[in-house]
């Protein structure tokens, strides 16, 4: 009960500050799915508890600069005092009680909403995935056997599975007003687990620096119907050419303001070559290496994998420590 | 023969660079004309170039880091004016090729070779003073330092007209920056400005470490080294601790793209994550090594011109040296969107928050050094108190973006960019030009106009927040960093209200250089005599404006925190005693000549020109070599000398009085 009414309190601070910044529209705090909303209302409880502490130090600030003015002599003026326990422990508890219940928040939310954990839904989600290309996306739905270039659509209320690569640099994943971004990197697949609960266009961009033509590296993500998306999907298939290896080939080639493609076929395992294309073949040299460096045994950057920096555990395991 | 450099590395067909060159060729010609006609290089030569008096080296970093700051910040308003004209997917009137190096440049420039520099001068002018010593302990090598720092400067600057620099993002992420991607030899300026600057820097971290922690005068225990000190000395500690990380991750890269190898590339199983953690193991501290000394900076400005010692001085060293510490347990928060698991991403957000307990406690300490004082409000101190309210804005959005599940949504986008130009600016630059107004009458013996001061602070002020306020909200509507262009109209009007911001820090950097020029005019109405113009409470207070060259002619044995306050108090500060011989460092060219080549070696690195390399690296080390037979470094100066140096002093002191 109390604790509902702390939140909500918080709630409204952050609500608060929000209004105070502009209380125009603002995507990353207007979210169209389960994700983003979380991400949202983490945001203002954690701007609402700091503000508990900054919004006093700014007044107190003015309020002291404004009082012991030299020329208000009516201000006590104590020009040894530089020491007192009592201030000193309070000063020292009130920031590290804030951190300590921010620290909570970050540890429990890093948990529930890794961007590698699974959505819970009844819903069977849906596969994309995602390669980063000179400069546009890729988007593959293996289990449809279309692929697309810049636009990407699925079905509302059905969780959205992506696998993420690149084929060039460094870039991010991310459809603003949907929550998370991860990184697309080369030689890798990074995961991320969207759902959308309305339908609508949203935009989606790379929010890495990736080189000259960087800055039209956007995409349509269409949130949609099940009836809507088994039509996008139709219009996929319908669509005249198909993703051989010499049109990916032509495709790599860096290109800017690339238009919305599809097509129709696409081989099964394009998405693995794009991964794999640096390791070496199992009986050449320093494969053994690869294998043991950042590889896992699917040929993919799992979840497991990314997981060296001291804690190798299993998807499952995973799972149990999050709950 | 030359390498890759030929006739078609100017770029030529550029009008805006071409302009800018012209305008640069023309000035410099001005400049080096008015020299030769005054008969100056002499006196430049003998006076500063190869001076190893740190009070004189300290003053030309602060130039060279002025002149950076007009550079940089020109980059900065191109770029605000660039997006405030491309809406709706406009093409503005740079092409990504010229933008992309331009952002580049106004991070590495801002962070290297502007802040580093003003940093690095205000230790140099400063820290000696307030422990009581008559130089650093390493004069030379000080001077090497600075020099090697100009080279690097020189080479950035040279960058824009010859070839072109790094257009990758101020840490030149891999693949980007790898010769796949950047063939240039933009990336190779980058690497060898950030090398040969970064090395003088290193040697600046050894020679203050040193300095504070052998050459403070008797008495002078570590808990009664004045806060800027403190803070020059964690600095300097985390200088010399993340510096060389810096230099092998850049060595790595050079390999990377010099020899064939495959460090951050994924042929052969290099990978570029390797890289990121590694820019970011130095890049974090580094932040740090920019905003400690300004917390010191403030701390001496709040408590002198509140007519009190620093509140809770303890707390205050303790949270320097946790500051210190705990900014090599952070890097991660710079790519939580990695792919790294929930546990790693929570440590480190955890550890990031954890930073902000004792930075948190600082701003107490300040509040609570006002309360009950007297506050006169000098020019650097509405740049203190500006800074205290501007800096907890940044805080809170800092703890904000170490949740690593809320930096999920707002990494890379432009709330972070106005997260860290609300630390930089409201802290770095304020505390810099708090610390310069507050010194300066020390370094030159007249104090700067108060009134421009004031009006540059609040051009400053007003021109940050409506600069930077835009950007925040841009981060919540889902506009990403280093954009050159975009197809979304809504961004567009506050891109208008942040270059029009830009546009009144502009204003406010004119009227720090018209503070100057005026300054400079009027000196002799605005004249320190006392050597005390503000009531100081530190040592560096206790000598003349500007201090003789050996600082000091009787070493203080310190009793107190606030020695020199204390001698004040009980009327024993001016007391004269019998005079002695002092040992002096002398002026060398060395540091100069080592620097030369310096620039050879890097400049033919660059370029591929092998034998300007080889002649580089061979006259560097020769020089050096030359030097360390050179057994005419040091002079003793006579006590008559000293006698007259001082009564002189003190007969002004009398007239003032």
């Amino acid at each position: 009960m109390s604790k509902h009414l702390i939140t909500s309190a918080m709630r409204a601070l952050g609500a608060g500050a929000v209004v105070l910044l502009g209380g125009c529209s603002m995507e990353v705090l207007s979210p169209k799915g389960d994700i983003g909303e979380q991400e949202r209302t983490l945001i203002l409880i954690a701007l609402g508890l700091m503000m508990l502490v900054a919004v006093p130090v700014i007044i107190l600030t003015l309020v002291f600069a404004w009082r012991y003015r030299a020329s208000n002599t009516k201000a006590t003026y104590a020009p040894k005092w530089a020491h007192s326990t009592a201030i000193e422990v309070v000063v020292w508890a009130i920031p590290a009680i804030i951190v300590t219940i921010l620290a909570v928040l970050a540890w429990r939310t890093s948990h529930s909403l890794d961007p590698y954990k699974p959505l819970e839904s009844q819903a069977k989600p849906v596969h994309v995935e995602v390669v980063a290309m000179d400069w546009k996306w890729l988007f593959i739905y293996p289990d449809y056997g279309v692929a697309t270039v810049n636009e990407l659509a699925f079905p509302t209320d059905v969780p959205v599975n992506f696998s993420i690569t690149s084929d060039s640099v460094m870039n991010s994943f991310f459809i603003p007003q949907l929550g998370s971004q991860i990184y697309a990197m080369t030689g890798m697949t990074t995961k991320l687990h969207l759902i959308a609960r309305e339908p609508g266009t949203y935009a989606g961009l790379s929010a890495n620096y990736s080189g000259a033509g960087f800055s039209d590296m956007h995409f349509k993500a269409i949130a949609t119907s099940e009836q809507g998306f088994a039509d996008w999907i139709k219009q996929a298939k319908a669509a005249p050419q198909s993703l051989t290896a010499e049109v990916y080939q032509a495709l790599s080639k860096p290109s800017e303001k690339t238009p919305v493609t599809y097509y129709a076929n696409v081989p099964a395992t394009l998405f693995d070559d794009i991964v794999n294309k640096y390791m070496a073949a199992p009986h050449e040299e320093g494969a053994a290496m690869h294998e043991g460096m950042h590889m896992s045994a699917d040929h993919t950057m799992s979840a497991d994998g990314m997981h060296m920096a001291g804690m190798p555990m299993s998807t499952t395991e995973k799972a149990k420590a999050s709950e | 023969m030359f390498g890759k450099l030929s006739l078609d590395a100017v770029p030529y067909h550029e009008p805006i660079i071409m302009g800018t060159l012209a305008i640069i060729v023309l000035g410099g010609i001005a400049v080096l004309a008015a020299i030769t006609r005054y008969g100056k290089w002499g006196y430049l030569w003998k006076e500063w170039f190869t001076s190893v008096d740190h009070k004189r080296i300290g003053v030309m970093y602060i130039i060279m880091a002025l002149v950076m700051l007009l550079r940089g910040f020109a980059d900065a308003i191109m770029m605000r004016l660039q997006q405030a004209l491309a809406s709706n997917d406009a093409a503005g009137y740079l092409p990504p090729h010229h933008y992309d190096q331009i952002f580049t440049a106004h991070g590495v420039i801002m962070i290297f070779f502007m802040a580093m520099p003003f940093i690095i001068g205000l230790m140099n002018i400063i820290v000696p003073l307030q422990i009581g010593a008559r130089d650093v302990a390493y004069p030379f090598l000080n001077s090497l330092s600075f020099w090697l720092s100009a080279v690097g400067v020189i080479l950035i600057m040279l960058s824009m007209f010859v070839g072109d620099f790094a257009a990758t993002g101020w840490l030149a992420y891999p693949p980007l920056s790898e010769l796949g991607y950047s063939p240039t030899v933009g990336v190779d300026y980058y690497i060898w400005a950030l090398q040969i600057s970064g090395l003088g820097t290193t040697l600046t971290g050894i020679n203050f470490i040193v300095t504070i922690l052998r050459m403070r005068a008797p008495g002078m225990s570590l808990m009664q080294m004045p806060v800027f000190t403190w803070t020059a000395l964690v600095a300097n500690v985390l200088i010399v601790a993340a510096f060389p990380v810096l230099t092998a991750t850049l060595a790595l890269l050079t390999a990377d793209r010099y020899l064939d190898m495959h460090f951050f590339t994924n042929e052969l199983g290099g990978n570029a994550m390797m890289y990121i953690n590694l820019i970011w193991v130095w890049g974090h501290p580094e932040v740090y090594i920019l905003i400690l000394p300004c917390f010191g900076a403030f701390s001496e400005i709040i408590s002198t011109f509140s007519g009190k010692p620093l509140f809770g001085y303890k707390s205050m060293v303790y949270a320097t040296v946790s500051i210190g510490v705990l900014s090599f347990m952070v890097w991660l928060h710079h790519f939580f969107t990695m792919g790294s698991g929930a546990n790693v991403n929570a440590f480190f957000g955890i550890m990031t928050m954890i930073i902000s307990v004792p930075t948190g406690v600082k701003l107490f300490n300040w509040l609570f050094t006002m309360y009950r004082g007297r506050i006169r409000f000098t020019a650097p101190v509405y740049w203190t108190i500006g800074f205290m309210v501007t800096f907890v804005i940044g805080g809170v959005t800092g703890v904000l973006m170490a949740v690593p599940a809320a930096d999920f949504v707002l990494h890379n986008s432009l709330f972070l960019i106005a997260h860290f130009h609300n630390v930089i600016i409201g802290g770095v630059v304020f505390g810099c030009i708090a610390a310069m107004n507050f010194w300066f009458p020390k370094a030159f013996g007249f104090t700067l106009n108060e009134k421009l001061g004031k009006a540059s602070f609040w051009c400053w002020l007003v021109g940050f927040y409506l600069a930077f306020m835009p950007v925040y909200v841009l981060g919540f509507k889902g506009m990403t960093r280093r954009m050159n262009h975009y197809a979304n109209p809504e961004w567009h009007p506050y891109l208008v209200v942040a270059f029009i911001g830009a546009v009144v820090i502009m204003a406010g950097i004119a009227l720090t250089v018209l503070q100057l020029a005026v300054s400079i005019k009027d000196r002799k109405k605005n004249l320190d005599l006392t050597g005390d113009p503000w009531g100081g409470r530190t040592l560096e207070w206790s000598t003349s404006s500007p201090p003789p060259f050996y600082n000091f002619a009787h070493v203080p044995k310190i009793t107190s925190l606030e020695h020199y306050w204390d001698e004040k108090e009980s009327g024993k500060a001016a007391q004269v005693g019998r005079y002695e011989d002092i040992h002096m460092p002398r002026n060398t060219g060395a540091g100069v000549i080592i620097a030369g080549f310096g620039f050879l070696l890097t400049f033919g690195l660059v370029w591929h020109i092998w034998w300007l390399a080889i002649i580089g690296l061979a006259g560097m080390i020769g020089t050096f070599i030359a030097r360390s037979y050179d057994r005419d470094v040091d002079y003793y100066v006579s006590a008559k000398e000293v006698e007259r140096i001082e009564s002189a002093h003190f007969t002004q002191m009398k007239e003032v009085a």
